[in-house]
């Protein structure tokens, strides 16, 4: 492999583009001359200038980058965020919003903020914020490689549905 | 028929979910059914590699404003459902989730709706769709759950 290892891997999912994200990290990497950002974009006419980008990853490829980077830059989408933490990359995530058409509605914006108050997330609610934290990036920590799973207690409900007559909970 | 039989035959589950979050959600819950038969069902083709020597199927994507995607994937779901012949549903979301809740419960399947954890403030369209129609309805919030449903025990992280 010839290419740079890229610190930063930024992604805004398999869905839709969020050229909002995408642009903000695009102008801080020219200002900052930082040439370790690799970007997912999604379907979009926009041209990131200043970062290698691609519009999809499949799975292994996607794994493979977030696997290599020191941080993860994201829409805060579940998918996004699951693998960082399965990784335990820290993440950075920028909420879609949904008076801008960039998802269906600002559920992104709740989950960001329920998630940065329990640790598992750093947020920028906006570029503005995006750029500052992007500039203070070593100061990301990540919280911990989660496990592969779901809580037990989780896992054993749903077990008890699949296998009636195995566990006694009622 | 045989969704009351003996409890030592293995079941069989049909695990489905759409794109991204909920695919990634779905995958974590995979101990619950260890030892089930499994077939997974998603939207990418691609989604196999993460279920290596299990049963994949792809079906296409539709989201609530492609009527004819949702009934294309509607039609193909209860396809692959007459085939598989599922004992239980088990589904993290979306679309494609509440329609196999939907079938799942015509064919006499138990079924199991967990509310994607992006799904904060309130339960999903789809989620609040499926209520009537799921054995377990779940949240990941504790702060949603209700006496009168849904139920939380827990969430994927």
């Amino acid at each position: 492999m010839s290419r740079e290892r890229a610190v930063i891997f930024v992604t805004v999912g398999a869905q839709m583009a969020f050229d909002r994200m995408v642009r903000a990290v695009d102008e801080w990497a020219e200002k900052c001359g930082r040439s370790d950002v690799f970007a997912q974009i999604g379907p979009t006419d926009y041209t990131p200038r200043h970062i290698e980008h691609v519009g999809f990853l499949e799975p292994p490829q996607f794994a493979e980058r977030a696997r290599e980077a020191s941080v993860i830059v994201a829409h805060a989408g579940m998918g996004s965020i699951i693998t960082a933490l399965t990784l335990g990359k820290p993440i950075l995530v920028m909420p879609r919003r949904g008076d801008l058409r960039e998802t269906r509605n600002d559920h992104q914006v709740a989950t960001a903020k329920r998630l940065s108050e329990l640790g598992k997330v750093a947020v920028a609610m906006d570029e503005r914020e995006l750029v500052e934290r992007l500039g203070r990036l070593d100061e990301l920590r990540a919280t911990g490689a989660i496990g592969p799973f779901a809580q037990d207690s989780l896992l054993a409900a749903i077990r008890g549905v699949v296998f009636p007559g195995t566990t006694d909970s009622h | 028929m045989s969704k009351d039989g003996p409890t030592k035959q293995i079941p069989r589950i049909l695990a489905i979910a759409s794109g991204g979050g909920h695919w990634v959600q779905l995958l974590r819950l995979r101990p619950a059914w260890k030892g089930a038969r499994v077939t997974y069902v998603s939207v990418r083709k691609a989604y196999a590699s993460d279920v290596p020597g299990e049963r994949f199927m792809a079906i296409n994507d539709a989201t609530r404003w492609d009527k004819v995607g949702l009934i294309k994937m509607a039609f193909r779901l209860a396809w692959i459902m007459v085939r598989v012949r599922p004992n239980v549903v088990v589904s993290t979301g979306a679309a494609p989730g509440y329609f196999a809740i939907r079938l799942g419960k015509i064919l006499g399947a138990r079924t199991i709706w967990l509310d994607s954890i992006a799904n904060v403030e309130e339960i999903s369209m789809t989620g609040t769709l499926v209520k009537d129609h799921a054995t377990l309805w779940l949240t990941q919030w504790p702060h949603l759950a209700a006496a009168e449903g849904p139920q939380c025990h827990g969430s994927v992280l």
